[in-house]
């Protein structure tokens, strides 16, 4: 029983994480402009990476294996938004952005 | 140029850091032994001296019930708002209509400002475009936004963002800020502050 609970979850922790992937490579095509793409192109992998390195962590479950499921997942979560940063911001700077997707832009002008 | 005690504080800020990249480097390696710590120990003066970080200023202060309430709230945060953004993408009729926002938080301090920033961002339907450091204004792009009260909500929830990190991390300065102001009159609070007169 307890085998089948644990196959279960893996699954269910992988199929999230795919799921994830999936939903991101089809934001970024649908997504109108860089910015909304950006947040497709980074932001849905951060839970799916989160899904599946704890899949490897609970199913080679040693020290080694937690502390570096950490160490990637840390690493990951401090530097996607600054790599993201980074492009939104040469994106709005060079003015590829559509204003006409935007309810309230409040950095106009700065 | 110096004197011998501003050369100590630059050190001795070169610390934090330098414990962070052994830690990583025990991480990395998965092992605790003493060749290792040695290695890492070397290998993080060699980089620390290298790479040159300006100093950080720390709060030096850890509530370490806060800091938990702030991590899993995080997580939870990143878990809703990435089926959110998954959902966004794949259902059928797609309406995009975004917003940018300037978000003027309490703090005064680059550090709270750096981990409200990467907090915020990392949460999905929302980036950081751009920082004003001199007010600790908060420029961010954010995703499906249809209304006033949608913005409203958004405000609230980067402002309670902050509110966990200065609880869990902040210098008792930044909390003091944060509770003698009550949420009513918040976005005022800066220049209540400023005029002496901040509510109590």
């Amino acid at each position: 029983m307890s085998a089948m609970l644990h196959d279960v979850f893996t699954g269910l922790l992988v199929l999230a994480s795919a799921t994830m992937c999936l939903a991101a490579g089809i934001g970024l095509i649908r997504f109108p402009d860089v910015l909304s793409r950006l947040h497709a192109a980074t932001k849905p992998q951060i839970f799916g990476l989160m899904a599946v390195t704890t899949d490897v962590a609970i199913n080679n479950f040693s020290v080694g294996t937690v502390t570096l499921v950490v160490a990637i997942v840390v690493f990951q979560a401090l530097t996607a938004p600054m790599a993201a940063h980074l492009v939104g911001r040469a994106a709005y700077e060079t003015e590829h952005l559509r204003p006409d997707l935007l309810i309230v832009d409040e950095l106009k002008g700065r | 140029m110096t004197t011998p005690r501003e050369r100590l504080e630059a050190v001795g800020n070169q610390i934090p850091p330098l414990i962070a990249l052994i830690v990583l480097w025990m991480l990395l390696w998965g092992e605790l032994s003493w060749l290792n710590l040695l290695v890492a120990f070397v290998v993080g003066i060699v980089v620390t001296v290298a790479f040159y970080l300006v100093p950080v200023q720390l709060s030096g202060r850890v509530h370490p019930l806060h800091a938990v309430v702030f991590f899993v709230r995080l997580i939870l945060d990143i878990v809703r708002a990435s089926i959110d953004v998954a959902w966004l993408a794949i259902q059928p009729k797609l309406v995009t209509s975004n917003a940018i926002l300037a978000i003027r938080l309490h703090t005064r301090s680059d550090l709270i400002l750096t981990w409200t920033a990467v907090a915020t961002s990392i949460v999905p339907g929302s980036i950081v475009v751009d920082i004003d450091r001199e007010s600790s204004i908060l420029y961010l792009h954010v995703l499906d936004m249809h209304s006033a009260a949608d913005i409203e909500s958004f405000r609230r929830q980067v402002l309670d963002t902050e509110q966990r990190i200065v609880r869990g991390f902040g210098s008792r300065e930044d909390v003091e800020r944060m509770r003698g102001v009550p949420p009513a009159n918040r976005r005022t609070a800066r220049g209540a502050d400023q005029n002496g007169q901040g509510p109590s």
